[in-house]
């Protein structure tokens, strides 16, 4: 068993996240959308490049969500299942997927945050959709990488070491 | 909560520096980050008092190289030590992958190191996370100083073991960096299992990258 539990995706799931992404950009008119697992690993971005260290940017945006998950539980709600953050020129909307995954937009005055909101909902359904299949189909369990990825990878992971 | 991304053919793994306040975990990343090659590792990212005392995590990823194609990045963590911070510290653990305990080697900070393992057990058992089950590392920071308690005493309060019961893995494993040691050994009719330990003195890097290779190392080797 790997550490808690893991995943892994094919390059077919990749596609479709990014398919959805895509449209969801193109309808809601925000910048760039980025989809950040709840470990803080960054698992797919959409749009322009951002212009910041997206790795850090992932740790943080999984940090600021756990956070609010638990201030949540302390005022008696389940969830907040989407957050905002309005900054002058800049703003990100943050949204859930099935517990696993957040969605991370990044927007700025070219729209608005309904329409953000309005298009949001729908990326989540679909988002929400591939990702249960995903988890699915790894099972319940630990995901198990496909077999044999670093099976009698031994040698290579001491050379790794020195 | 190991990621493998086959689209961008890589494998991210979380590693997770925990301890009492003050025990050198933020100490050890920074080390790393000042010794690793600015090509391999990111930015880190430190969240932090005026006082420099940990708040929520320090954040710091680093490539270690490349296995069968892909790229293994290593996400290290610390989580603040102070006692009253346990819910933030209870969140970076969720997902993770490997754990370095750094205790504190001061006879005064015994204490303080018991309750923050006995906490470390508690917050992993809450995610439903066995500690005896994931790859984990002791180190015994602070070894020049001289009120260090001996590795004797250090072992039997924060690593005292835990009892075997998987048939499969009853067998006797020596320890790889001390001699004469076995991370696995049988007591009577018990066979009970250690995890690995190392001294480090993190202020001037001593074992900072050996506790690191040594983690990292066992968090792969799940994965295969």
């Amino acid at each position: 068993m790997a550490g808690a539990a893991s995943w892994s995706f094919s390059e077919n799931d990749f596609k479709q996240i990014q398919q959805h992404l895509q449209a969801f950009l193109r309808e809601s008119n925000a910048r760039c959308a980025l989809l950040v697992d709840r470990t803080g690993q960054l698992v797919a971005t959409v749009g322009d490049p951002p212009q910041f260290d997206s790795t850090a940017f992932a740790s943080l945006t999984a940090a600021d969500f756990s956070a609010n998950d638990q201030l949540a539980k302390m005022i008696g709600e389940h969830e907040f299942a989407s957050l905002v953050h309005q900054g002058e020129k800049e703003s990100m909307f943050l949204a859930d997927i099935a517990k696993r995954v957040i969605l991370v937009v990044l927007f700025d005055q070219r729209t608005t945050l309904g329409l953000v909101k309005l298009k949001g909902k729908g990326a989540v359904e679909h988002l929400t959709k591939v990702f249960e299949a995903m988890f699915n189909r790894v099972g319940a369990g630990p995901a198990t990488p496909e077999k044999g990825l670093l099976e009698g990878a031994d040698d290579e992971i001491d050379k790794l070491f020195g | 909560m190991s990621m493998i991304n086959y689209a961008s053919r890589e494998i991210n793994c979380k590693v997770v520096y925990y301890g009492p306040g003050l025990g050198g975990k933020t100490t050890n990343l920074e080390h790393i980050y000042g010794k690793v090659s600015p090509n391999t590792r990111g930015k880190m990212i430190s969240l932090a008092t005026e006082t420099e005392r940990t708040l929520f995590f320090d954040f710091l990823p680093v490539d270690l190289g490349t296995i069968r194609g892909f790229k293994t990045r290593f996400h290290l963590y610390t989580v603040p030590g102070q006692v009253y911070y346990n819910a933030s510290r209870k969140l970076i653990l969720k997902g993770v992958d490997g754990i370095v305990f750094v205790a504190d080697s001061q006879i005064e900070r015994m204490e303080a190191n018991v309750e923050s393992m006995q906490n470390l057990y508690d917050n992993m058992a809450e995610y439903g996370y066995d500690l005896t089950k994931i790859p984990f590392v002791v180190q015994y920071n602070k070894r020049d100083l001289p009120n260090a308690a001996p590795i004797r005493d250090l072992q039997a309060s924060l690593n005292p073991g835990w009892p075997i019961e998987e048939p499969a893995l009853q067998r006797a494993v020596p320890d790889p960096v001390h001699a004469g040691e076995s991370l696995v050994e049988r007591q009577g009719h018990e066979w009970i299992g250690h995890a690995p330990y190392l001294e480090a003195v993190a202020t001037r890097g001593d074992g900072v990258f050996d506790t690191l290779k040594m983690c990292s190392k066992m968090v792969l080797k799940t994965l295969s």
